[in-house]
């Protein structure tokens, strides 16, 4: 059995992908954790839905918490030099404008048109959609960061979601615990393995045939 | 004089009745959720109401049990209304989570059949919301075009991009909570407890106020206020301060 990517090390690559200045809004989940890995040289801001951007880290102590400063994933968050806060009209011109630079957000499914299905599976309760349908239509950039098959190793990454779809052809990049994906127009392109991840191994996961990069890398991490 | 400050949460709700469409801030834990509002709306006991609210919220745990999520002492969410039996339909964006042993009681209510569910996408909901405040008779928006929120809806391409046609969200009452406000109604907020709350404040017939603090007309810089007093019609104020959920 190969070896998958934990959370903590899929939200590492993902913050590979942040560059100076941008402005960058996370989903609930391994997206969050992205936000503990930026890279050193680089200046961001966190843009939240409940209308705030430049939030800081989540509070370490119980003391800092506090009621009044909460990102869009429910969670505390802290004061920054350059925060401000505003209404969710504001908050979602903002992202349906297109201001946002980079959205990541997790995925219960991704087809090779880059559609994305991430807020209900069609049966049972109504789901969530909260701001991601938004997102996955306003965002400049959209990444999606999800485990590359679910827990009964069936595909995630396929022909057609079968789920209710998020947005269509909103995914820029895939994120997985086995490989990094980008969406190009002719199809899914394989850019990069897991360690100890070979091209077939990824493929036999993956419903739709991938593209091989002719620089396919091993993951950096 | 104008002096839009009642004297209590019971007398600001009285006049809620059976079938009104209910805005209410909030979002996330406490967050700009006016408790005291819900609180009062629960004892008054209108029923049949249609509740309208980024998460209409968890509601009390059962006795004994820990609550859905960490919040201040003293804090009520919709879900309370929802428990309560008064509200037939809720239109929202995030239902909530559920919890091993634990359903949420909008969860439990719509199994039963007891209660109508309307998925809205955020922004979606923040501008039909803003649209009925500003006299919009309908607008163009691109969420959801292509996904089950464009059905029994008119599409229109324009630009080369597909919208759907999205109506103003109109109500009776909007529960609004804000920081501080002067008696003519001018509001100001705190961090991320502004959310939905400023949008609703002038989207209702009647929009309500629940503040930690009356301060002095004059004393709220006018280049900071956020909601002009114009959109707010009563303000009812918290007696313990901003500690208090």
């Amino acid at each position: 059995m190969k070896e998958r990517l934990d959370e903590q090390t899929m939200a590492l690559r993902v913050a590979k992908e942040f560059r100076d200045g941008m402005i960058i809004n996370l989903g609930f989940g391994i997206p969050t954790l992205a936000a503990n890995f930026i890279p050193e040289d680089i200046e961001v801001i966190f843009h939240a839905e409940n209308g705030c951007l430049g939030y800081g880290p989540m509070p370490t102590t119980e003391e800092e918490e506090d009621f009044h400063l909460v990102n869009a994933t429910g969670t505390f968050a802290t004061p920054k030099p350059g925060m401000c806060f505003f209404d969710h009209a504001d908050s979602f011109s903002m992202i349906r404008g297109r201001h946002i630079d980079l959205c990541v957000l997790g995925g219960l499914q991704v087809s090779e048109k880059g559609d994305l299905a991430n807020w209900a599976t069609g049966v049972g309760r109504p789901g969530n959609i909260g701001g991601a349908m938004d997102l996955a239509f306003g965002a400049y950039h959209l990444i999606v960061v999800m485990t590359h098959t679910t827990k009964n190793n069936e595909p995630k990454l396929l022909k057609k979601c079968t789920y209710p779809l998020t947005a269509p052809r909103c995914v820029n990049l895939i994120v997985t615990d086995i490989s990094v994906i980008e969406v190009t127009s002719d199809g899914l392109l394989l850019k990069e393995t897991a360690p100890g991840w070979e091209v077939e191994d990824v493929q036999d996961i993956t419903e739709p045939e991938l593209i091989i990069a002719p620089d396919l890398k091993q993951m950096a991490l | 004089m104008i002096n839009k400050v009642v004297g209590s949460f019971d007398e600001a709700v009285a006049d809620i009745f059976d079938g009104a469409v209910i805005l209410m801030g909030g979002f996330g834990p406490a967050n700009g959720t006016p408790s005291n509002l819900l609180r009062a709306l629960a004892r008054q006991g209108a029923s049949q109401l249609t509740l309208a609210a980024n998460t209409p919220g968890y509601g009390r745990a059962p006795e004994g049990s820990k609550p859905f999520r960490k919040t201040p002492p003293n804090y009520d969410d919709g879900g309370l209304l929802i428990q309560s039996g008064q509200v037939k339909k809720v239109i929202c964006a995030f239902p909530g989570m559920n919890r091993p042993g634990m359903t949420a009681p909008l969860h439990q209510k719509w199994e039963t059949g007891e209660l109508e569910v309307e998925m809205v996408p955020q922004g979606t909901l923040a501008e039909r919301i803003r649209a009925a405040k500003a006299g919009i008779g309908a607008f163009y928006i691109p969420t959801g075009a292509g996904t089950v929120m464009e059905n029994g809806k008119e599409k229109r391409v324009i630009d080369d991009r597909e919208y759907i046609l999205e109506y103003p969200l109109k109500a009776d009452f909007a529960l609004v909570r804000a920081y501080k406000a002067d008696r003519y109604g001018n509001c100001v907020y705190q961090g991320t407890s502004r959310n939905f709350n400023p949008v609703m404040a002038g989207a209702a017939k009647v929009t309500i106020i629940e503040v930690d603090k009356l301060v002095e007309l004059g004393s709220l810089d006018p280049e900071v206020i956020v909601t002009p007093g114009i959109y707010v019609d009563r303000i009812a104020v918290r007696e313990n301060g901003r500690k208090g959920a």
